[in-house]
């Protein structure tokens, strides 16, 4: 679905990506894991193409997303810190991206449901509280059933219920065949969802295994504990 | 593309800075015109104001306002939109309510007391400088990431357009005073479109007699249509060379 071939991107001194290949299969969940400036927002961005790639290319279900933006229609993104215009309702701006994405499928309208985004329509994004807004990002990514997901930080911030309402909502995206592809520094949130894992460190790709063979590798059940060892091997 | 537009438009009419700017248009040029008998005359003291104002808040509102948008942009990025109609669709909403608030602020006044050609033509320089320094302020903020620095920036271009620029003319003039400048004094005034404005909106309220020989010849070049034609196919290029350029980095600018 997505194949992501020798990419690098320098952001002056900092190479923050590092000839970075890998490959996304539908029905899969992803994570992307690594410590903190490891380059997983930037490869989340390159793939949306906000970051443009200094060489290598990017295939979005065999097409390439250099000068391209349809393919967008088929992803949702919920960024890490969501920033919506300060004076517009909540209710405003979910008109606007319906009007912006002109679907005509059926709206998957769940999440609003779930948080009950539905009673706070009038507020304007400048007066919500960082976890609301979380929530109205989240509703966004799933609102016109994208065929692809990708939640940079989705978990951060949000209250215990509706983190885990949220975690459902995946795990039953990721059965309708759809990839979702998920960082985060809380493991234990992941524990559950991911199928797949790939680990980043300093720009560059360290591997990309399925849970089971991670599992395998490093002798433990939890994913916390294996990625810990990891962590540790690679910390110099 | 359209939908972009009516956005951007309806949140920046409801700006409160805009309001302000559309109110102080008013009054000044209602005051102008109610002070002076004669309403060529108000209209001269206008263009001063004109001259001076229409620049200044062009130029820093669009640069503060595309600031304040970059979170607006990432949110347009990460959908099915072209870069180029992100960026394009920005432009004209933010270009055509500046226009909207001096029409309403500065153009209202004048049709009701010189609707004339002259009337006309200040109507239609004042909207071009709104957009040509709106596209300014786009050059501005596309190339620099730092807010601080892109409105630094802003000031000192719209410095250098109304102050700075005749300055370094007059320093021309003086240095090469022995040699016939008048031609190339033309081409100099391409170089900025505030003067380029100033010279069209002067030429035709006869007062260009006051210039001496420098006057005369400009009235000779831009009296004729073609001269007309000519300076507003260059205000044209200042509109469209900047929103061009700014377009082309946007295209490939990291967000």
């Amino acid at each position: 679905m997505i194949t992501v071939e020798n990419i690098s991107k320098q952001f002056g001194k900092l190479k923050a990506l590092d000839n970075i290949s890998t490959f996304c299969d539908k029905s899969e969940c992803i994570a992307l894991i690594g410590p903190n400036g490891c380059g997983k927002t930037t490869l989340i961005k390159a793939i949306l193409g906000m970051v443009i790639p200094d060489s290598g290319s990017i295939k979005f279900q065999g097409t390439d997303i250099a000068n391209n933006w349809q393919y967008r229609e088929m992803i949702g993104y919920m960024p890490q810190i969501g920033r919506y215009p300060d004076n517009m309702t909540i209710g405003q701006v979910l008109g606007m991206m319906k009007d912006i994405r002109n679907s005509s499928d059926a709206l998957d309208e769940d999440l609003i449901k779930a948080f009950s985004i539905q009673n706070l329509m009038n507020k304007r994004m400048g007066t919500l509280s960082g976890g609301t807004i979380q929530k109205v990002s989240a509703a966004l990514a799933f609102l016109f059933n994208p065929s692809v997901l990708i939640l940079d930080e989705p978990t951060a911030g949000l209250d215990p219920v509706a983190s885990e309402l949220f975690k459902e909502k995946i795990i039953a995206e990721k059965d309708k065949g759809k990839l979702v592809l998920i960082t985060s520094h809380i493991l234990s949130d992941l524990d559950d969802l991911v199928t797949r894992i790939i680990y980043m460190q300093e720009g560059k790709l360290i591997f990309h295994k399925s849970i089971e063979e991670l599992r395998l590798d490093t002798g433990e059940e939890k994913l916390v504990k294996s990625i810990a060892q990891v962590m540790i091997s690679n910390y110099e | 593309m359209n939908k972009i537009i009516k956005y951007v438009i309806t949140d920046i009419l409801r700006n409160r800075i805009v309001l302000v700017y559309t109110i102080f248009l008013l009054a000044a040029s209602f005051s102008v015109f109610s002070l002076e008998d004669n309403s060529s005359k108000g209209l001269l003291s206008l263009l001063n104001i004109i001259l001076i104002v229409v620049p200044l808040v062009s130029i820093i509102f669009s640069t503060i306002y595309m600031y304040n948008s970059a979170e607006f942009i990432e949110l347009l990025l990460s959908q099915p939109l072209k870069r180029r109609s992100i960026w394009l669709s920005l432009f004209a909403g933010l270009a055509s309510s500046l226009s909207i608030a001096f029409f309403i602020g500065a153009g209202i006044p004048v049709l009701i007391y010189q609707a004339n050609m002259i009337g006309f033509t200040m109507i239609m320089t004042g909207i071009i400088l709104s957009v040509i320094f709106a596209a300014i302020a786009f050059l501005a903020t596309v190339k620099t990431r730092d807010k601080a620095k892109g409105i630094g920036a802003s000031i000192m271009l719209w410095l250098y357009f109304s102050l700075l620029f005749d300055g370094l003319v007059l320093f021309i003039l003086f240095q090469f005073a022995d040699y016939p400048m008048e031609k190339a004094m033309i081409g100099l005034s391409a170089l900025n479109p505030i003067d380029l404005s100033r010279i069209l909106i002067l030429l035709q309220l006869d007062v260009s007699a006051m210039m001496g020989y420098t006057g005369a010849v400009f009235k000779e070049f831009f009296g004729a249509t073609n001269g007309l034609i000519f300076s507003f196919l260059i205000l044209l290029f200042w509109i469209v060379i900047p929103v061009w350029y700014s377009t082309r980095k946007f295209n490939t600018k990291d967000l």
